[in-house]
């Protein structure tokens, strides 16, 4: 292939991961920003909307799209509705404590995924994409469901950006962030604004996964790799900064991309650890985190 | 002190733990009664993990066939129990699910692993225990002379054996520039290795060659490697990932040219060929161990075998339309059950004593005629290599349906070896 057609392809896969990544990292660098508890489970939350997914698809009748469009509702709130009743009932009796949190949500990411594996099985089993269209370029078709993907991440990613800084929901959970003895002073419930937070930011993880198993499938150990690679962008764009992940997540996806079709995914994926760790020597903080 | 004293046994009870001890003694007697009980056998099942979609039918095929030889009055007219354990596609945990069956659950031998990760490192376990271990797993590391004396593959031919009596036809029928994409590991590497030397043999060339990491879930990165001038694509993949590779293979050419394609129904197995987004398959080529689809000339053992596994026409199962089977692949471990059968009996097997003579009395077995036992074909099997040799299938997608349009002599997949296993110490 021409080096042209080559990049462009490269770029658009790139610019798909990208996407998907930033909805899962934004989840991440929340749920840490707001409560500081770094969420091992966040990876299972994916797993488990996908998991969700296939279900709700499966039993919705009518063409894909029907299923399609009740699982992109319906998974985010039942994985939400799991995250905060995890958060109630096990990260707030720890008192949000940093080392008890990372432990706790281990423990959790193993629960969800046996019960995957207890109440769905070892399978991987396919979601239909909502529909088929197939973008035929001269040089290499393309699916054009990946790119209906991108574009609903950006809109989801709009939303979140407006709620976090135009709504009074986002006032309160930024006031909280800052300083949740002062917010509480204030009569801010911080418990439930905890809870929401958790419940959104797995919401989030649930949302990119629905996106994604038209194109992946749904398996209970596919939570694994977007966890390491939402670690990597949130460590990268800093810590509870929503705009440092959103950036990382787009160069990370893009050089995933384009470094991946060039080269090879796990020189990609090589780079981007040592990318982590040349930030976490010279700027720990992130490129965009706050200094402590 | 007073304790103590309590503690000294009386002469009473003393007489009493020494008659004891002789009654245990007296084991012959003890044997006798032992050879009325089952026979037990160690399954390996890939039940979770990423060979989570054979496990399933491996153990459905394995059931079927236990009832069948249950049903002959089982092996040796002992009756036979088969034990499932699970290793998780994992070769670590395949190590100790070796040892489990072997010295907890005091199974006679161990059948049924697929994968060749798993199979790998298992089987210096199995040998260190003594205990036969038959593995069900295509990979060439059977017959490299890599493994050891206990482990041996009586139920399905080897990667090498397939790949090199294929290349004929497929450099004669579909072209002589071949581009492979194989899973990078064990398995793959045998594909890369012996279907390269067996197309060059043939006079043709693989111009590249394209290894995918078994855990990737993303293809179309990898498809521009494919290079322009590409006569043949040889693909083979594993996993749970498999359909999203043959889908993004679709998605990438589309409705452009493409090169013909030839691939392992490895990258198919479980997967219904009618799913959408798999049209592109129609004219393409595939490798099949046993056909999914029943043939027009299926034989009466292959008709009775699919019947009792449950699969219908189509290669998937009676109750459920949409769970395709491994049917490639399963037949197996049917087959491995039969060849346990045959050799116990031929050993005069008793008991775990007599585990040794079971090794021997299977090395010593040559044809296996098409029969119930063995329901994909007739096959060879070489007891110096510990590998069988058997027919190969070629099918075609016509009308979304897997045709068989070629189909390999035992005497094709058969190479000279100097690998004896039974040269070596037990």
């Amino acid at each position: 292939m021409d080096f042209g057609p080559y990049l462009l392809l490269a770029l658009m896969e790139g610019t798909v991961m990208a996407a998907v990544l930033a909805l899962t990292a934004v989840g991440l660098s929340l749920v840490f920003g707001v409560m500081r508890v770094v969420n091992v489970a966040h990876g299972e939350f994916l797993m488990l909307g996908a998991v969700l997914a296939w279900f709700v698809t499966h039993y919705v009748p009518g063409p894909p799209v029907v299923g399609f469009a009740v699982a992109l509702v319906v998974c985010p709130l039942i994985v939400g509705g799991i995250a905060a009743l995890s958060d109630t009932l096990i990260l707030k009796r720890l008192n949000y404590d940093p080392e008890a949190t990372i432990v706790a949500t281990i423990g959790l990411s193993y629960i969800f995924q046996q019960a995957a594996l207890s109440f769905y099985g070892p399978d991987a089993r396919p979601v239909e994409a909502p529909f088929n269209l197939r973008i035929q370029f001269p040089w290499f078709g393309y699916s054009g469901y990946k790119i209906a993907v991108v574009l609903a991440a950006i809109v989801i990613l709009l939303a979140i950006w407006l709620l976090m800084t135009r709504t009074r929901a986002g006032l309160i959970m930024r006031a909280t962030q800052l300083d949740r003895d002062t917010a509480r002073a204030f009569g801010i419930n911080v418990d439930r604004v905890y809870a929401a937070v958790f419940a959104l930011g797995a919401g989030l993880a649930a949302i990119a996964a629905v996106l994604i198993v038209p194109i992946q499938q749904a398996h209970y150990l596919m939570g694994h790799d977007p966890l390491l690679l939402s670690f990597i962008v949130v460590i990268i764009g800093g810590l509870g900064s929503l705009r440092g992940t959103l950036l990382a997540a787009v160069v990370i996806g893009l050089s995933d991309g384009v470094i991946s079709v060039f080269f090879s995914p796990t020189l990609a994926k090589i780079l981007a650890t040592l990318l982590v760790a040349m930030v976490l020597v010279f700027r720990p903080q992130g490129l965009f985190g706050a200094k402590p | 002190m007073t304790k103590l004293i309590g503690m000294t046994p009386s002469r009473r009870s003393l007489l009493k733990g020494m008659a004891a001890g002789a009654t245990a003694l007296a084991l012959p007697g003890f044997v006798q009664a032992q050879s009325s009980a089952p026979i037990k056998l160690g399954f390996q099942l890939h039940r979770t993990g990423i060979g989570a979609a054979y496990g399933r039918w491996y153990e459905r095929t394995t059931q079927a066939a236990l009832k069948v030889l249950s049903d002959q009055g089982g092996i040796n007219g002992r009756p036979v129990e088969v034990v499932f354990e699970d290793d998780g596609t994992d070769p670590k945990r395949g190590a100790e699910v070796v040892e489990k069956l072997a010295s907890q659950a005091g199974c006679d031998a161990i059948f049924g692993p697929l994968f060749s990760h798993v199979v790998i490192g298992s089987a210096p376990r199995a040998g260190e225990l003594k205990v036969p271990y038959l593995v069900c797993s295509e990979g060439y590391h059977v017959a490299s002379g890599k493994l050891n004396r206990w482990t041996l593959q009586p139920g399905i031919t080897d990667v090498r054996a397939q790949v090199s009596s294929m290349a004929p036809w497929v450099t004669q029928n579909l072209g002589k520039k071949v581009t492979m994409v194989f899973p990078d590991y064990a398995f793959g590497h045998d594909h890369r290795d012996y279907f390269t030397a067996a197309i060059e043999a043939q006079g043709g060339e693989v111009i590249k060659h394209i290894a995918i990491p078994p855990t990737e879930t993303s293809f179309t990165r990898y498809m521009p490697q494919i290079p322009k001038e590409t006569e043949v694509l040889y693909h083979v993949m594993v996993g749970p990932a498999v359909l999203t590779f043959v889908k993004e293979l679709g998605e990438f050419y589309g409705t452009g040219d493409r090169p013909e394609i030839f691939g392992f129904i490895d990258s198919l197995e479980a997967v219904d060929i009618a799913s959408p987004g798999l049209e592109f398959l129609e004219g393409t080529h595939f490798w099949e161990g046993h056909c999914r689809a029943k043939q027009t000339d299926a034989s009466e053992h292959e008709t009775f075998y699919r019947a009792a596994v449950g699969v219908d026409d189509n290669g998937a199962s009676i109750s459920d339309s949409k769970d395709v089977a491994t049917y490639a692949h399963m037949f197996s471990t049917w087959e491995t059950l039969f060849v346990l059968k045959a050799g116990m009996e031929a050993a005069g097997y008793q008991g775990i004593a007599d585990r040794q003579k079971l090794v021997e009395a299977i090395e010593a077995m040559t044809a296996m005629p098409e029969s119930q036992a063995h329901p994909q074909g007739a096959k060879i099997f070489n007891g110096k290599t510990h590998q069988v040799f058997g027919h190969q299938n070629i099918s075609k997608v016509e009308g979304g349906k897997l045709m068989r349009v070629h189909q390999t002599t035992v005497e094709e997949s058969m190479y000279e070896s100097d690998v004896d296993y039974t040269t070596m110490s037990f």
